[in-house]
């Protein structure tokens, strides 16, 4: 395979583990969200639901972006595709 | 004091710039004191602060095309997060969505879990992608990975359609705010706040809108941020309101069962005397209060919606890298996150103060005379934002019998709570900040949209560059006096325009954009399929809930793209497959588009 192909598997592969994340977060747990609301479970005191859509998908999905960054950026340097020139 | 290029010393421009800002804030918080008017103070804001804007646009006029497409490639990550924020929360995030979760709860924050959800999908499935491939305009992605006329063309048809559904809400909230700041008539007011929207954009484009948009992003979470804590602090309940409402979200929570919520009910004949677009809380304020599919279809939407909206992504071609495109990304969501997490935090505070009768602020339980005697309630319901009607007679005011405006939640929580007449005017700049960025945005990927693919590539491809740049200046003000025209006539409310918008975008470009980068097999007539069938089909169905049809699948008509956007795939992976697959150049350029080191795909001025 060649080195572009490998490249291009690993980003794939990046991209469905950011896109499972994302699924979990903005989909997934919306299918309960009485189970939520009924949950022990209360950050910082909110309902889980309530917390959750205020706060906590939000600032997990800021926090995504700058994982996925990171990670596809090792992955271009890995295989020498780092931009010349950029700060 | 600034020696140097000006992109290095941005930080020392915005940082100089805040300052100025705060200190204008306190100078009229001091005027306000010597007994300046309320009336002034917001003009004072309005004309400051629309006046700094002008003046950096003007500042920022350009006639090279790759300062007026993409602002020079050269907006350094940080500061082109803070822009594609302002770029993003338009008057509807500023002005109504602290509203909607007011009244709504639950079933609204699938808004807000959309509306961020999205940048995901931007982040990783698109913006660095695009950016390598060094376009002007998405359309101009579009044309030239597919290849033809037809599809260029479809593409700025659609983009055409989404942003020009949004671009007539954002001058509509330009407009509303100018009115009520500036004290003139709504008909009028609408052309004033294209005046300022053209000031920004017309000599610079990309340039000067970026520039603006960073300034109005300081404006409007100064404007949005403060209020909050300050009324957070000042009825106790909690110095940093975002970990420290949950005690409030429980009380309300308690006294809504106390007031007998969704127990009472109004007779249609009563509500027939409520004043229309005011409302009264019918829903509980955290409780889940919606299905699951209606939740995440809405979400899902917004997010698809997100991905596709031209506006957004063209910030992105921006940056001087793809790297920096990518990270970029992160920081947008971030400076969004800053307001967005903080609307719910404001509706809560607002509920409350009027809610609970131990404080001095509450209103329900009160006798119905003492509330119409109250300064502020007076104020707001000669504004048409308030309403309160004595219906079963008793003398007190009962839950039932309050009813609110939307915007009400962020223009008058303030003054309710007791702040000074400062932070209103204030609030007022932030909203006219929020609506004037997102329309520059807009106005700016329609005309260019129009100037570059429909003239340059297919009109008249030996253009000369100064004739391109007046083609493009001269569309940017027709659309937007276009724009204002339909904003003026009020055909339809600001949050209702501003969701069908993305889902204009998800039907016709999500599938079409996305599949250009993540799979070569798709070629010319599957991607025009793609974005006609979907265009049409979302609109079909759109116009089928309108008119009375029966909803398929649970499909409303916030959620149309739905079915424009499977339309849209199964088009496109259909037709694909059943002709020719495109050619050796073709792919190798989408290789090429895969790795983020090498030349763009276009030329630097193309």
């Amino acid at each position: 395979m060649s080195k572009q192909a490998q490249h291009w598997e690993k980003t794939r592969n990046h991209l469905f583990v950011t896109l499972a994340i994302w699924f979990v977060f903005s989909i997934g747990i919306f299918f309960f969200g009485a189970e939520m609301e009924a949950s022990n479970f209360r950050p910082f005191g909110y309902p889980l639901s309530y917390y959750m859509t205020c706060q906590g998908s939000l600032a997990i999905f800021v926090i995504l972006i700058f994982w996925f960054a990171n990670r596809q950026e090792k992955i271009d340097e890995e295989f020498g595709y780092t931009e010349r020139g950029d700060d | 004091m600034i020696k140097g290029k000006f992109i290095d010393n941005l930080p020392k421009v915005y940082g100089i710039y805040t300052g100025g800002f705060l200190v204008f804030i306190i100078l009229m918080a001091i005027a306000e004191q010597a007994g300046m008017s309320a009336k002034l103070i917001g003009i004072f804001f309005v004309t400051f602060t629309v006046g700094i804007y002008a003046i950096i646009g003007y500042l920022s006029r350009t006639l090279q095309l790759d300062a007026y497409y993409v602002a020079g490639r050269q907006v350094p990550t940080v500061f082109n997060g803070m822009a594609t924020a302002a770029d993003w929360m338009s008057g509807a995030s500023f002005v109504a969505m602290a509203g909607g979760i007011y009244f709504k709860g639950y079933g609204y924050m699938a808004l807000l879990v959309g509306w961020t959800g999205g940048y995901v999908l931007v982040a990783s499935l698109l913006a660095p992608y695009l950016r390598k491939f060094g376009c002007y305009t998405v359309p101009d992605f579009i044309g030239t990975r597919y290849g033809g006329n037809l599809a260029r063309v479809s593409a700025v048809l659609v983009l055409t359609v989404a942003s020009f559904t949004y671009v007539t809400a954002q001058i509509n909230a330009t407009g509303t705010i100018a009115s009520v700041a500036l004290d003139i008539p709504f008909g009028i007011a609408v052309y004033v706040g294209l005046a300022s929207i053209l000031i920004c954009s017309m000599l610079g484009g990309m340039r000067a809108v970026t520039w603006t948009q960073v300034a109005q992003y300081i404006v409007l979470i100064i404007a949005y941020l403060l209020p909050v804590f300050w009324i957070s602090n000042k009825m106790g309940a909690g110095f940093f309101p975002h970990f420290m409402l949950a005690d409030e979200v429980a009380r309300i929570a308690e006294l809504e069962s106390q007031f007998g919520l969704g127990s009472v009910k109004n007779s249609a004949a009563d509500l027939a005397t409520v004043p229309k677009g005011l409302a009264g809380i019918t829903k509980a304020h955290s409780e889940v209060n919606t299905t699951p599919w209606k939740f995440i279809s809405l979400a899902v939407c917004m997010m698809a919606g997100t991905a596709s909206l031209p506006h957004v992504m063209m910030r992105y071609f921006t940056t001087p890298s793809v790297k920096t495109a990518r990270r970029s990304v992160g920081w947008s969501l971030f400076f969004i996150f800053l307001l967005y997490s903080s609307a719910p935090m404001l509706a809560t505070l607002s509920k409350l103060s009027l809610m609970d009768p131990n404080l001095s602020t509450g209103i329900i339980g009160k006798s119905i005379s003492d509330v119409q005697n109250i300064d502020w309630y007076q104020n707001w319901n000669q504004a048409n934002l308030m309403f309160v009607s004595d219906f079963n007679g008793n003398g007190t005011l009962e839950l039932n019998e309050f009813f609110m405006g939307g915007k009400a939640v962020v223009l008058a929580t303030p003054e309710i709570a007791g702040l000074p007449y400062v932070i209103s005017g204030l609030v007022a700049a932030g909203g006219m900040a929020a609506a004037m960025s997102t329309a520059d945005g807009l106005v700016l990927a329609i005309a260019n949209a129009l100037s570059h693919d429909l003239y340059y590539k297919i009109i008249d491809p030996k253009a000369e560059t100064a004739k391109r740049l007046i083609v493009a200046r001269v569309l940017l003000v027709l659309i937007g006096f276009a724009g204002a025209t339909i904003a003026a006539l009020e055909i339809q409310g600001i949050l209702g325009s501003v969701i069908w918008a993305f889902d204009f975008a998800m039907s016709g470009l999500f599938f079409p954009l996305v599949l250009g980068v993540w799979w070569k097999r798709a070629n010319a007539p599957g991607a025009v399929a793609g974005m006609l069938v979907g265009l049409a089909v979302g609109t079909w169905y759109l116009i089928h809930v309108r008119t009375g049809g029966t909803p398929i699948w649970g499909v409303t008509q916030l959620t149309f793209g739905i079915h424009g956007a499977l339309a849209s795939l199964v088009a496109m992976v259909v037709v694909s497959l059943a002709t020719k697959a495109p050619d050796a150049a073709t792919q190798r350029m989408v290789d090429e588009v895969r790795v983020p080191s090498g030349k763009t795909v276009l030329g630097k001025q193309h």
